[in-house]
């Protein structure tokens, strides 16, 4: 009994003892518990936290509104429509089967368009929503209303989609938007971000400069959602902005113009205000509508314009390069006044050839000019006078003058990744180009705009606006600038930088590299003596409106319209002996070896404002080819000259 | 000592309910009216299934411990091992005729109630010990034939239950039963040994678990190992957990619950839900509660005047602080996901009752503390 008890003692002081630990070990883990809910809740509290939004919270972004672009009287030329969609969520259809094949017979879809659709809805989730249809015609639109009470889940959408209404018109100036592409993606952090699936960016020109002006902001709808996806309800709602709306400096009428101008021929127009720069048309022949890219263009369409030997892709204004031809006489003309090469009384025979080292150099008329002046030669465009007057220039003082005028130099500033600079040879650029030294030859050549010479038609519309506001730097716009000077202003600048520069007659001796380093300021002179430039102007004006000009046919006698001009006929392949003795009509020659026609112009004479070129790309003589085309563009020009100076005069009170 | 015998042999129905333990009654009330509170935000803030279920269950098996809690400790002592075999027979009964239910058969039809036995099992094995330690001398304890006794009683169950596969139920039997026998006073080098070839058996052990219950002791140690899969609700349970900062996302207001990311939120991840609503202030005052009720099971234990109260008691008392600690190291990304529901709080008919049980044979102790069983 007493063992017992003793026993019962330890057994109690045991389990009483051993309690107490526990309730130690207990006391340690409930701490610690309490230490790592601590943790949790309180120190990384705003991990979680941000972790838990991150879970519940998902947004859907909706495709920003696209800014429009308007023409200079404000006109829409790229702007959004509406378009009706048909847009269906799978998980609020009872029978998706039965559901797709109304749909089917509602639309008339094709067996293709269907398994599209199916294959389309087997890849994305059940709620999420399924787009039968981009754009449907009203016809399909309102057929689907008509039985929408029999078609649950089905929803017709009202949305935007890019529009040009001027169709093919101005491709080549605002280029085309079509779906963002991966690379896209990478390449803009703007599109990168805004990016909804089926979004438009802009693929080429305008649109592609101007994608971050554009391209608007998305509208955000923030979704609580479940661990499944679902959305459980809308906790609010950002509305987007619509891009920037860009107005240009075009004139819808004059670029209609110049298409039909251009209608079935390859070439390009251009026309510039030789004031402010301002393009007034630009324009590449032949043109295609961007609209068939807008839901994916159909084969046939695509090869068509892929393989039209006439080439609608490459926009011939900006990036293509061509030999300019007789157009750049002016330049040389005024290169050997400027460094006092020549006279203007200076004479030479033309027999209609030259010789030079054993080589016989032609002039384009066979029988030969006689004995001509400067003011002859460039008004009949004698080749003979331009081979000696260059060959006494050489070709580098002829360089730093055709440069300093445009040429070899991009017009626009970044605005069209596809534009081209094109090529003005020198005997520096031969030797690092080529390894190969100059040869006399070759300046002679260059004197008539052949050989490595090569330029765009933009250009030689730019060199012909800064000899006609006499001899002036501008730089050339298409975006509208609200805060763009008055004529009147301009014209004294002008005046002012003769009077201050007038002092400095070094600003000849310039290197060409000085120029475009340092960036010549707006409306300096580019000439020594401003008498140069008239005389070269005044030649120009014999050569349209003379009895003997090469574009006398092409003149209007209207002192209103009055232009002057200078045609170049640009030969494609050298012309061989057999060639010359045949001398073959223009539509005996095969379409690649047909010379490219060219013709500079400005107007109204009297008082000069607008510049224009015209190419013809294989079209034939400058003469026959471009400058009839010249004629009736700047009717065209100084008719609306009047409306385009009223709605400068309101934007100008609206400020 | 006759007298001390002789006293308190009888006691009158008021002074049985005079002697109540009404701390523990707060306690057992207050995560009664929390647990109803909670599965309500689990049917999200309507009276469903769930949180219909659960007060029916709450009430009923309340009211019964009530009930019971008259009853004397002596009758638990003397059906103690009718208790255990009961309750084994209901665990092999389980075995070959139970119902199936995810993968794991654990669930015996009781034509009224579909009873879990392994739930009972948790609660039969501390009462079989207590009775089979009330008579045992001290310096008897450690020997051969108790020792072979007490095993046989443990493994028997343990090794039923994870046949079922049920891992986490038949850690805490295992757990309880071992504290007790511990309790009892068994020498301390023998769990250091059965340890140490438990640890050399690991990979052993490891080998012949299921494979989903490896991958989870795999994304335990690394939850961002397969996020979506095994990590998943370690994961999502921790963010549920931290987001609720200092006091909660609000009643009804769990975002991680109500949109569906937390799983099993009603049964295991019930204090998830809690801790998410109400942060580290509620959680903090659950943990309290659960303190306050275990330290107050060891207290009367403590003043029992029977072996087999005490034993109970403090075997009982562990055994709920092993569920809530298990539970909460497991939902806060401490330990593996193993099935362990939290007493009270989870739903599940089987652990109510069970727990109900032990609360009425822990209640009894107090009434009758001044009893002695011989």
């Amino acid at each position: 009994m007493f063992d017992d008890g003793g026993s019962n003692v330890r057994k109690y002081n045991t389990v009483n003892r051993r309690v107490f630990i526990l309730k130690i070990a207990k006391g340690i883990i409930f701490t610690g518990i309490v230490a790592r809910l601590f943790s949790l809740q309180i120190t990384e509290n705003k991990k979680y936290l941000t972790l838990s939004d991150k879970n519940r919270l998902r947004e859907w972004r909706l495709p920003p509104i696209r800014g429009e672009f308007e023409d200079f009287f404000g006109n829409v030329v790229a702007g959004n429509t509406k378009v009706y969609q048909l847009h269906v969520v799978p998980e609020q259809v009872e029978d998706f089967k039965y559901l797709m094949v109304r749909l089917k017979n509602i639309l008339s879809l094709t067996d293709k368009q269907f398994s599209k659709i199916v294959k389309k809805k087997s890849q994305q989730k059940n709620w999420e929503t399924l787009i039968i249809s981009e754009n449907l015609t009203w016809d399909q639109f309102s057929k689907v209303n008509f039985y929408l009470h029999e078609l649950s889940g089905v929803k017709p959408v009202l949305s935007v989609a890019r529009s040009y209404p001027f169709k093919e018109n101005y491709t080549h100036v605002l280029g085309y938007v079509a779906r963002a592409s991966e690379n896209d993606l990478i390449n803009n952090e703007e599109i990168k971000n805004k990016h909804v699936p089926g979004l438009r960016v802009g693929k080429s020109g305008l649109e592609k400069t101007f994608e971050n002006n554009l391209i608007g902001t998305n509208s955000v709808k923030r979704y609580e959602v479940n661990a499944f996806g679902k959305r459980i309800n809308q906790v609010d709602f950002q509305e987007g902005a619509k891009g920037d709306k860009i107005k240009l400096t075009v004139d819808t009428e004059i670029q209609k113009l110049c298409n039909e101008l251009l209608a079935d021929k390859a070439g390009s127009i251009s026309v510039m205000d030789i004031f402010t720069g301002e393009i007034i048309a630009m324009h590449s022949s032949p043109s295609f509508d961007p609209n068939l890219f807008m839901y994916g263009i159909s084969h046939k369409d695509w090869d068509s314009i892929r393989e039209n030997p006439l080439k609608p892709l490459i926009n011939k204004t900006i990036s293509g390069l061509y030999s300019p031809g007789s157009i750049i006489k002016p330049i040389v003309a005024l290169s050997a006044l400027e460094n006092d090469v020549i006279s203007t009384k200076f004479k030479v025979n033309c027999s209609g050839k030259t010789e030079l080292y054993g080589q016989t150099y032609h002039c384009w008329k066979k029988e030969g000019h006689g004995v001509v002046n400067l003011r002859d030669a460039l008004k009949q465009s004698c080749d003979t006078f331009f081979y000696e007057m260059s060959r006494r220039l050489g070709v580098d003082r002829l360089n730093v003058t055709a440069r300093r005028f445009g040429l070899g130099n991009t017009v626009f500033k970044n605005l069209y990744s596809e534009e081209k600079r094109g090529l003005v040879p020198s005997t520096k650029w031969k030797k690092d180009a080529l390894g190969k030294g100059w040869v006399l030859g070759e300046t002679l050549i260059t004197g008539i705009g052949q050989g490595y010479i090569q330029t765009t038609p933009l250009q030689l519309c730019l060199m012909t606006a800064q000899l006609a506001n006499g001899g002036f730097k501008i730089f050339p716009r298409i975006t509208f600038d609200k805060n763009q000077e008055p004529i009147e202003k301009i014209k004294y600048k002008m005046s002012q930088s003769l009077v201050v520069d007038n002092d400095n007659s070094s600003s000849l001796i310039r290197s060409a590299e000085d120029l475009f380093n340092k960036g010549e300021k707006e409306y300096t002179k580019l000439f020594r003596n401003q008498e140069n430039i008239k005389f070269v102007l005044e030649a120009m004006y014999a050569s349209t409106n003379e009895i003997r000009g090469t574009s006398y046919r092409s003149r209007i006698d209207d002192p209103k319209y009055r232009f002057a001009g200078k045609t170049g006929t640009a030969q494609v392949k050298k012309i061989t002996k057999i060639q010359r003795e045949l001398d073959l009509d223009t539509s005996q020659i095969p379409y690649e070896e047909r010379d490219h026609a060219w013709f500079v112009a400005f107007g109204p004479y009297k008082d000069p404002r607008y510049s224009l070129s015209v190419f013809v790309e294989h079209g034939g003589s400058g003469s026959s080819a471009a400058a009839p085309l010249a004629k009736k563009l700047m009717k065209k020009i100084i008719d609306r000259h009047e409306e385009r100076e009223k709605i400068r005069k309101n934007r100008l009170m609206e400020i | 000592m006759f007298e001390q015998s002789s006293y308190s042999d009888q006691y009158t129905f008021f002074q049985k309910l005079r002697s109540f333990d009404f701390i523990l009654i707060f306690c057992i009330l207050c995560l009664g009216v929390i647990s109803n509170l909670s599965m309500y935000s689990t049917d999200g803030g309507q009276f469903l299934y769930h949180s219909k279920s659960h007060f029916i269950r709450f009430v009923t098996f309340f009211s019964m411990m009530i009930i019971l809690s008259f009853i004397n400790l002596r009758f638990w002592h003397s059906t103690a091992y009718l208790f255990y075999t009961i309750t084994l027979a209901f665990l092999i009964w389980a075995s070959i005729y139970g119902i199936t239910a995810s993968g794991s058969q654990r669930w015996i039809n009781l034509y009224f109630i579909n009873l879990q036995p392994s739930e009972l099992m948790k609660i039969a094995i501390i009462v079989c010990f207590a009775r089979y330690f009330h008579r045992e001398q001290m310096t008897n304890i450690n020997s051969f034939k108790n020792i072979i006794v007490s095993i046989a009683i443990l493994i028997l169950p343990i090794l039923l239950v994870i046949s079922q596969p049920d891992l986490g139920t038949s850690i805490l039997i295992a757990m309880s039963g071992i504290i007790v026998m511990w309790l009892a006073g068994f020498n301390i080098k023998y769990f250091v040994y059965s340890g140490l070839v438990l640890v050399v058996s690991l990979p052993f052990v490891i080998s012949i678990l299921k494979p989903y219950q490896k991958l989870r002791v795999l994304s335990f140690f690394n939850p961002d190992r397969d996020p979506l899969g095994a990590g998943y609700q370690i994961i999502q349970s921790k963010i549920a957990v931290g987001s609720g900062g200092l006091t909660g996302k609000g009643y009804l207001k769990g975002t991680q619950s109500y949109l569906e990311f937390l799983p099993e939120k009603h049964t295991d991840f019930i204090f998830t839900l809690f801790s998410e609503e109400h942060g580290f202030v509620g959680s903090l005052i659950l943990l309290i509660l659960y303190a306050v009720l275990i330290f107050r099971i060891l207290n009367i234990g403590s003043k029992s005047r029977s072996y087999f109260g005490k034993l109970f008691c403090y075997g009982f008392g562990s055994a709920i602080f092993v569920y809530v600690a298990v539970n909460m190291s497991m939902v806060l990304g401490l330990l593996p996901i193993v099935g362990s529901p939290l007493p009270i709080m989870s739903y599940g008919g089987s652990s109510m009752l069970a727990t109900m049980i032990g609360l009425s044979i822990v209640m009894s102790t107090k009434i009758h503390s001044k009893q002695i069983i011989h």
